[in-house]
């Protein structure tokens, strides 16, 4: 290679490096840090060396022996960095609820001590007596765990390690999930339902009409969330306009509940997600060129037939771009199902809100936004495959 | 030659990076997190502003919607840029245990002994004491109901009721109505019986509850007829009463009280402006003027005192609005959330 | 006999502007017409009326006796070769060439044999999968053309079919269509700006001009004697020039041009002191030695330029400009040069003004 286009090469990559780093710090470190914090589990290695190499020697049968009593004693006396200590204990408490307290007794025992060995746990806290707390700090130590991605899914280990049903009573993350896709699937079909005449109609109008459809399609993304959702409640709600114009001309007699349910659900986010199945088929159609449908048409097609051997078929890319798009934000979306759904509306990322803020456990946040992930691309990669075919306009 | 120019150039990106960098770090002014909506507004008017003209420096306000994992990651960026919080009793509990927040120096707030018991711990003082309490539209219902009782009987009381999503009160509330005395429901719900028994209750009235999220939602709820009872904030109660001429009534009886306490953020760089100016707002003259603009109750007992009569019967710490009521335990709920959450949410999905 | 397609008083405006004017025209079966007109003349109007994309202001339009200007496009029977050709981009060759068969509900079996020799016909049989932004525009062209001959229409409608082509391409093209013009008897509709294209091409010319016809007639017709001034400056270029008639003679009559007094042939209805025009072709003027024929002119040369094939020349006669078109000869043409200009009375058409 010669000197100059070296010099060329690293002036091009000097000119893409903003764009690298900038995927790097915003796209890639994030998902990074997404992975490592599923699975990574040192919050209590870190603070219990000493307990983490004792409990090496115990089977988990029963209570551990005294010396893996004696290294927690000393760990806790030597814990002095408390936001660390802290980490456990969330870490320890996620795992079995009262440790937080628990610990919180033991460690200022710890402290007051003066000798770590005369420390008698049972005596500080009985709870010491139950092996559910002894076997839970066993189970903490590894520095890695698949005890969150279980979790997300349901799932965890049974005392021999073998992966089994969580209990019904307390897992729901499954439902969450596959209600969550259900949810998405139906607003990209009613997205997809609308989308595609709605776009025909603006590809096909000119001048203001064109941009009064797109300006009507595009206003839900420029208003805020309070106030669509008021919006909604005024046209939705048992009193609200809908269902007083329906009793009103007769339809009806009770009002048809049309929010706090899935249905509602669905309206609301039709509405706001529309525009990302409008435009990518609006834009598709734009550059189809205007002599095809009369073309089929000399050629014996029918409106229909030549809407549906033509357009549609052209339009597909622009409907297929539209809802990975539509079906992707659907997923990702909490606050307006919460707010105009139902008792069985939420959807998983509301879950992880809970987690991510709400108890800052980033653990299960990650796991369970890595297992959304992970069918996202599964989806994208299907996507891939579909629209896989070169030829169409604005592919 | 080539080398030396990009040696410049990133010398110039880093310098510009550093610049940045450098003016978040040093230059911010006191940041103070509150609910946002009505009642920071009026906290900026008898707290942030005062506080700003008194101190010669600019007060910042920034709102928030509550979550330890907002805080956590504030304080583990190293230097958070929020110094001073209005946090809930959970995130107070926490937080303090996690070393999230600074500790205070009660001699300069006056005193442990002039707040109210649960306004008072190593890392906040309490800013408001607010309730979650059942209200209802008294221009629609004539009859009134008076306990959590009436709340689960749809056959007195026939319509929906809204409650807050998620297992906090719900349960709570579930067992009151059950007939567990206000001051055995923790105790209660230390048990896995007690859980049943909640989540049993429940059971029976879930086909009639829509649930909430946010805090202004009841109130729509209510005003649209959507529901005929709603667990409720009193604030907002109160609050719409005065705005637009409702009349919403709250059952003081069964209750649940909390307080949500200021605290300043550990490594925050104005640490002492931040305490200067919980001191501030901690002062009786100051926080006495709250209830004029907002139904909460006051902390500061000196404060609660001087209220005048005429708005003593909005607040939640009047004594008679106190009896039968329940304090929020925030120790219960730090050790279970996590768990009566993912099986709040199983019941849901049931 | 009644032509195969018959336009009657027809006429389509499209708001105050009319487009075409109480148009009447027939053409007949097997026939090669080309509409030609600048861009605006209506031509391309009259196609679309013609293969219903739009409907004619007031007027009919019969096919084969039967009335169809109500009819909606895909009820017409017509091949239409569009201008940037209209290929599905999402079919293949075969796919596009089969789609008019589809659409008439043929066997499976029937379509596949029709649409292999249809591309074996125009030597494309081995393009048959591809797509068509993987074929070069020749090609694209062929198969835009054999989509619509493929389900043997009445009549195939072509609109400005050779526009995108380069120069050899076109030619090439052109003399593809007038073999399968020949060799099936088409009845083709041809609508063209290129008046090269239609003279070579048609078998009769119409010549539009702002919504009417000018003049519609074999194309040496046209081009020989065109009937107005836009004909004959729109087909080919002309020397034309205005005088007055200034003497009746028996087969001749003589037209005073700038001064200068010119014989020409004598036609109906020339009256003395009438303001004509006249048009001479270029290469009817002989210069120098071949300088004979009816009107001899002494003239200047003012330029000259090569065209290999042939030598452009400028002349000047006083205030008279004329351009002459001839074969390289030997001798002088130096600008400055006076040589003797001449040409036939014949070849003077004389237009009314």
């Amino acid at each position: 290679m010669s000197r100059a286009t070296a010099g060329e090469r690293s002036r091009a990559f000097l000119l893409v490096a903003p764009l690298l780093l900038f995927l790097a710090v915003f796209f890639l470190w994030p998902l990074g840090a997404m992975v490592t914090a599923a699975v990574s589990d040192e919050a209590v290695s870190t603070v219990m060396p000493r307990t983490a190499e004792a409990m090496a020697d115990w089977d988990g049968a029963g209570l551990p022996p005294q010396p893996v009593q004696r290294a927690l004693v000393e760990d806790l006396r030597a814990a002095d960095d408390q936001q660390a200590l802290g980490e456990a204990v969330r870490r320890l408490n996620s795992a079995v609820s009262g440790f937080r307290t628990l610990l919180t007794r033991t460690a200022g025992a710890a402290r007051d001590a003066a000798d770590p060995g005369a420390v008698s746990l049972p005596a500080v806290d009985p709870r010491w007596e139950q092996p559910r707390f002894w076997l839970a700090l066993k189970a903490a130590v590894p520095r890695y765990t698949d005890r969150n991605l279980l979790a997300a899914v349901d799932l965890r280990r049974d005392a021999d390690g073998a992966i089994v049903n969580a209990d019904p009573e307390a897992a729901a993350n499954r439902v969450i999930m596959a209600r969550t896709f259900l949810v998405a699937a139906t607003v990209t079909l009613a997205c997809a339902a609308i989308g595609l005449p709605y776009a025909m109609l603006a590809a096909a109008a000119t001048g203001w009409v064109r941009a009064a459809l797109l300006m009507a399609v595009l206003l839900p993304l420029w208003t805020s969330l309070l106030v669509r959702t008021a919006a909604w409640f005024i046209l939705l709600q048992n009193e609200g306009l809908i269902n007083g114009a329906l009793q009103a001309i007769g339809l009806i007699e009770e009002p048809l509940p049309l929010i706090f349910n899935r249905l509602g659900v669905v309206i609301a986010m039709t509405h706001v997600l529309l525009p990302f199945m409008v435009l990518p088929i609006y834009s598709v159609l734009l550059s189809v060129p205007r002599n095809l449908m009369p073309a089929a048409a000399s050629m014996g097609a029918g409106p229909l037939r030549a809407f549906w051997h033509v357009l549609l078929p052209l339009s597909l890319p622009g409907l297929l771009s539209g809802s990975l798009l539509v079906f992707m934000v659907a997923i990702g979306y909490y606050i307006t199902p919460a707010l105009v759904g139902g008792a069985g509306d939420q959807m998983i990322s509301s879950v992880i809100a809970f987690y991510a803020t709400g108890t800052a456990n980033w653990g299960m946040a990650g796991a369970l936004g890595l297992i959304l992930l992970t069918v996202t691309t599964l989806l994208y990669l299907v996507y891939g495959r579909l629209s896989r075919s070169p030829q169409l306009p604005g592919a | 030659m080539r080398s030396a120019k990009r040696l410049a150039l990133i010398g110039c990106l880093s310098c510009l990076l550093g610049a940045f960098g450098a003016q978040d770090g040093q230059a911010r002014d006191l940041t103070v997190v509150s609910w946002g909506g009505n009642y920071q507004d009026a906290q900026r008017k008898i707290y942030f502003e005062p506080f700003s003209k008194l101190s010669g420096k600019p007060v910042l306000d920034e709102s928030w919607d509550g979550g330890i994992g907002v805080i956590a990651a504030k304080v583990k960026a190293g230097v958070p840029n929020w110094d001073v919080v209005q946090v809930e009793a959970e995130e107070l509990a926490l937080g303090c245990a996690d070393g999230f927040y600074e500790k205070l120096d009660w001699s300069k707030l006056g005193g442990k002994e002039s707040f109210l018991p649960a306004a008072v711990s190593d890392c906040g003082v309490g800013a408001i004491v607010w309730s979650t309490a059942l209200s209802y539209d008294a221009g629609k219902l004539t009859t009134a109901p008076t306990s959590w009782a009436d709340f689960w009987n749809v056959e007195k009381f026939p319509g929906k009721r809204g409650l807050r999503r998620g297992p906090k009160y719900a349960l709570e509330f579930a067992l009151m109505a059950d007939g567990v005395p206000a001051d055995k429901v923790y105790e209660t719900l230390g048990t896995p019986a007690g859980v049943d028994r909640a989540f049993k209750k429940l059971d029976a009235l879930k086909p009639h509850i829509v649930w909430w999220e946010s805090g202004a939602q009841p109130l729509q709820l209510l005003a649209s007829g959507e529901v005929v009872m709603t667990s409720a904030y009193n604030g907002r109660i109160s609050g719409i009463n005065k705005s637009e001429g409702k009349n919403f009534k709250v059952v003081w009886p069964g209750s649940v009280y909390a307080v949500d306490s200021w605290v300043v953020l550990k490594d925050s760089p104005n640490r002492q402006a931040g305490m200067d100016f919980i001191a501030f707002a901690s002062k009786a003259e100051n926080q006495a003027k709250l209830p004029d603009y907002i139904a909460y109750g006051l902390p500061n007992k000196q404060a609660a005192s001087a209220v005048p009569a005429a708005l003593q019967g909005d607040l939640p710490t009047t004594p008679k609005n106190l009896e039968g009521t329940l304090a929020l335990d925030a120790d219960f709920w730090v050790d279970n959330i996590e768990e009566l959450n993912a099986r709040f949410n199983a019941w849901l999905a049931r | 006999m009644q032509p195969f397609i018959q336009f009657e008083s027809v006429s389509k405006a499209f708001g105050p502007l009319t487009v075409v004017d109480n148009l009447d025209l027939g053409i007949a079966k097997g026939e090669f017409l080309s509409l030609l007109g600048p861009s605006g003349s209506g031509k391309t109007t009259i196609l679309m009326m013609l293969a219903g994309f739009e409907r004619p202001t007031s007027g009919t339009i019969h096919l084969g006796g039967k009335r169809i200007d109500h009819l909606p496009p895909h009820r017409r029977q017509m091949g239409v070769v569009f201008q940037n050709y209209a290929l599905f981009p999402h079919m293949t060759v075969a796919e596009n060439v089969a789609f008019p068969l589809r659409m008439q509900r043929l066997p499976r079996a029937e379509i596949d044999r029709r649409v292999e020799r249809a591309l074996d016909m125009v030597r494309l049989g081995a393009l048959k999968d591809r797509r068509p932004s993987q074929l070069s525009g020749g090609q694209q062209q062929r198969v835009a053309l054999t989509r619509a001959l493929v389900f043997e229409p009445d009549v195939i409608l072509m609109d400005e079919p050779l526009g995108a082509l380069d120069k050899q391409l076109r030619e090439h093209m052109q003399i593809e269509i007038r073999d399968l013009h020949r060799r099936l008897g088409l009845t083709i509709v041809f609508v063209t700006h290129d008046q090269t294209e239609a003279l070579t091409m048609s078998d009769r010319i119409g010549v539009f001009n702002a919504g009417r016809i000018e003049q519609l007639d074999a194309p040496h017709a046209v081009y020989d004697t065109p009937r107005s001034r836009f004909v004959a400056q729109f087909i080919g270029e002309t020397n034309l020039m205005e005088g007055r008639v200034a003497a009746l003679e028996d087969a001749t009559a003589t037209v005073i041009v700038e001064g200068l007094p010119l014989r020409v042939r004598r036609t109906d209805g020339l009256a003395l002191g009438q303001e004509v025009s006249l048009s001479l072709r270029p290469e009817r003027i002989r210069l120098g030695a071949d300088s004979v024929g009816g009107n001899l002119l002494p003239v200047t040369i003012s330029d000259c330029v090569y065209h290999g094939d042939h030598m452009r020349v400028q002349l000047a006669s006083g205030p008279l400009g004329l351009v002459a078109r001839c074969e390289r000869l030997a001798g002088d043409w130096a600008v400055g040069t006076p040589v003797t200009a001449g040409f036939d009375p014949a070849d003077l058409t004389v237009l009314a003004r």
